[in-house]
């Protein structure tokens, strides 16, 4: 048996190694995917008052450090047992809003578009946003753009577009400034143009990837996110749904505060990232999806004009199952990210026209009324859960953050197992399948540093190992 | 009658009250020596080091908040000397506990922040101590982070010269030196507290706040204990 290992997974979020087995004849026999760093979050939090988790957990990532803002705001609004001010709630959605924009944009143009558009076989030297540079200019300054426009939104609600502290428990710290809602309005139609664009020049190019829509997690899973009681897309509230393969509705209108119903969390001997499963279906069998493919394949609709045409002719072209609900194969996260940027640049506009967003009462003060809290929203990779347990002080005392990478781990290491015996074959490691099997985790866009809420830098490396383990080749 | 008494300080010919401390004697005159640990309106015990200053005559340097002018008096209160030795001393700070400034509550409000800026620290040449510390959450409206506490004692004379409650000391010796409320009871249970709050606001860095306050939120009125002090003398 020879073994190739993959490390260091390069543009994606965290560090990730990838073991390949092989048989005597060459053939893939086993995958494995491993998150090689751990950081400890919900240990060291203990101790900590729960007023300042937004702040502590939103350093578990630098690219979506809002999501952890979010979920972590809301689970301690529940600490505190307080309703939120209807214009906070409003804002807070908005400001998410503005990170599914720019963090989708990343994962679409700087991370993954260099395979998409200048092929999974092209020249890894010049296969970066340089190359893209060179080779579709017009692309990349839209990506450039529309990423520009998310950060600046934030920027603009929160002052700040990194580890902003707006967002505070109760609500957020400041009102809206109305020349910042005037300069947001004045921007959405811009960036529209881009995903509408993108979206024409992602559909026109689909067609051109047969093999790796055929082999990209292409595998019957369930899927997990977030609806609103009637069905729609929700990113900031909303209940849980999950849906099976075919289709139709497993659990649905499940509360924040029963996921420890559904989901369970399995350790695994050689990653530090938990595997979440659906617990009804048990280890492994409960594997499900989240984040952009999944929360297309769960909603009934989005629930805004232009996402829902587009979301209409992606199941029309793709969809199998109940009601044409379902598109399967990892590929199409890409599609689906898309999809959700036009929702989201949709809603920012619908939440930036009510008059409500400008009031002036956007913060609930409150103590310690409740022991527990649970914070759950949908971020830009997925449901992100933070769940947290206080003493009557205040201090917390247990924590748990189940994040969108996390629920992806079984999907992606059976995808890599999928992609990997599609292409990975021989002794010798040809570099478009290493490429592939980076690919596939790219189109997940995971974020490493938050499942394992592990310290970071980014890439990836593969190594061929003989039967006896010996190095035959390494890439990385 | 008080004596009149003339001192130079960094050249300048100032004139000062005998008893003032050059660091009083300077600050009335708009010169800068950097100070943690001292507070206008509370006695002064020469704890940070930072406020050294070199005398005229004098072979070691000494603390501005706690020497006396007296007449002919000489001061440089900044040299190369004295700022490599401030920035020693500040990076020992920062080294000792765990000052994480990103997620705490008086970040751009902290005076150790300020002042590593105005030193121009930008990293810290020691190894860190990390130590395991607690935090005092028992009291219901404010908190006491040990790993932000620099122990400059302005909450223990805050608390026993203005307030006279006398709740706080400084327990342990060296690194393991703790502030402590009624010997060591949690604070909430501390029977002589009378939540007054003074003690937070007198305090430089995060260590104590108020309840509630998420990161960069928590701003102080430093200038109560002074105003206190103030009007209690015109009495």
């Amino acid at each position: 048996m020879k073994r190739v290992t993959i490390q260091h997974v390069t543009r994606i979020e965290g560090h990730a190694k990838i073991t390949i087995k092989l048989d005597d004849a060459g053939q893939v026999t086993d995958t494995q995917f491993h998150v090689t760093q751990i950081r400890g979050f919900e240990k060291f939090v203990e101790g900590r008052p729960y007023y300042e988790m937004p702040s502590i957990t939103s350093r578990i990532c630098g690219i979506c450090p809002v999501s952890h803002l979010l979920a972590s705001s809301k689970a301690c609004d529940e600490i505190m047992a307080v309703r939120i001010p209807t214009a906070a709630a409003k804002l807070r959605e908005l400001l998410h809003c503005a990170q599914i924009v720019q963090s989708h944009a990343l994962s679409f143009f700087h991370l993954s578009a260099p395979d998409l558009l200048l092929g999974m076989d092209s020249d890894p030297a010049k296969r970066n946003i340089v190359g893209l540079l060179e080779e579709h200019p017009d692309a990349l300054r839209d990506g450039i753009a529309l990423r520009k426009f998310g950060q600046q939104a934030i920027e603009r609600l929160a002052k700040e577009r990194i580890h902003p502290s707006w967002t505070v428990p109760g609500g957020v710290n400041a009102p809206l400034d109305p020349h910042a809602r005037q300069e947001m309005i004045a921007e959405l139609p811009a960036a529209m143009s881009i995903v509408k664009r993108t979206l024409y020049l992602w559909k026109k190019t689909l067609d051109g990837f047969p093999d790796e829509i055929e082999s990209f997690s292409n595998f019957p899973t369930m899927y997990c996110g977030l609806v609103g009681p009637d069905g729609s897309m929700r990113l900031y509230d909303g209940n849980l749904r999950f849906v099976g393969a075919d289709g139709s509705i497993v659990a649905d209108q499940v509360s924040p505060n029963d996921y420890a119903t559904y989901i369970g969390e399995a350790t695994l001997p050689d990653s530090y990232m938990k595997a979440p499963y659906y617990k009804p279906a048990g280890y492994p069998d409960g594997i499900y999806r989240v984040g952009p493919l999944a929360r297309l394949n769960v909603v009934d609709r989005c629930g805004t004009a232009e996402a829902d045409r587009e979301l209409g002719e992606y199941r029309q072209r793709l969809g199998t199952g109940t009601a044409r609900r379902i598109v399967q194969s990892g590929f199409h996260y890409h599609y689906a990210r898309l999809i959700e940027v036009m929702y989201a640049l949709e809603r920012m506009a619908e939440l930036l026209d009510d008059p409500a967003i400008l009031e002036t009462k956007v913060r609930a003060h409150a103590g310690v009324n409740s022991l527990e809290g649970i914070g759950i929203i949908e971020a830009p990779r997925g449901t992100l859960i933070h769940h947290y347990k206080v003493n009557d002080d205040g201090a917390m005392t247990w924590a748990n953050l189940i994040v969108a990478t996390g629920h992806n781990n079984l999907a992606i290491s059976r995808g890599i197992l999928q992609v990997a015996k599609r292409f990975v074959d021989g002794n010798k490691i040809q570099e478009g399948a290493v490429n592939r099997v980076s690919a596939l985790v790219r189109a997940y866009d995971p974020c490493l540093s938050c499942a394992s809420h592990a310290l970071g830098v980014v890439p990836m490396v593969m190594q061929l190992l003989g039967p006896d383990g010996e190095l035959l080749d390494q890439v990385s | 009658m008080t004596e009149k008494v003339k001192v130079r300080i960094d050249g300048e010919v100032i004139a000062a009250t005998a008893g003032q401390t050059i660091l009083q004697v300077a600050r009335a005159n708009n010169k800068y020596i950097p100070a943690l640990c001292y507070m206008e309106g509370l006695s002064a015990v020469g704890a940070c080091r930072l406020c050294m200053v070199e005398v005229s005559g004098v072979a070691r340097l000494l603390p501005a908040c706690t020497t006396p002018v007296q007449e002919g008096l000489a001061v440089a209160t900044s040299s190369p000397q004295l700022q490599s030795y401030r920035k020693i001393a500040l990076e020992l700070l920062f080294a000792e506990r765990n000052h994480v400034c990103a997620v705490c509550v008086s970040s751009g409000h902290c005076e150790l922040q300020t002042l590593a800026q105005d030193h121009g620290i930008t990293h810290i040449r020691y190894p860190y101590n990390f130590p395991r510390l607690s935090v005092d959450t028992s009291h219901p409206r404010y908190v006491l982070d040990h790993n932000r506490c620099v122990l400059c004692s302005r909450c223990v004379r805050t608390c026993d010269e203005i307030e006279g409650a006398h709740v706080w000391d400084i327990a342990g010796r060296g690194i393991n030196s703790r502030l402590v409320s009624e010997l060591k009871r949690p604070w909430g249970e501390a029977t002589s507290c009378t939540s007054c709050g003074k003690c937070v606001q007198a305090c430089p860095t995060g260590a104590m706040a108020e309840k509630g306050f998420g990161v960069e939120e928590m701003t102080k009125q430093r200038t109560v204990v002074s105003r206190l002090t103030t009007m209690r003398e015109g009495q």
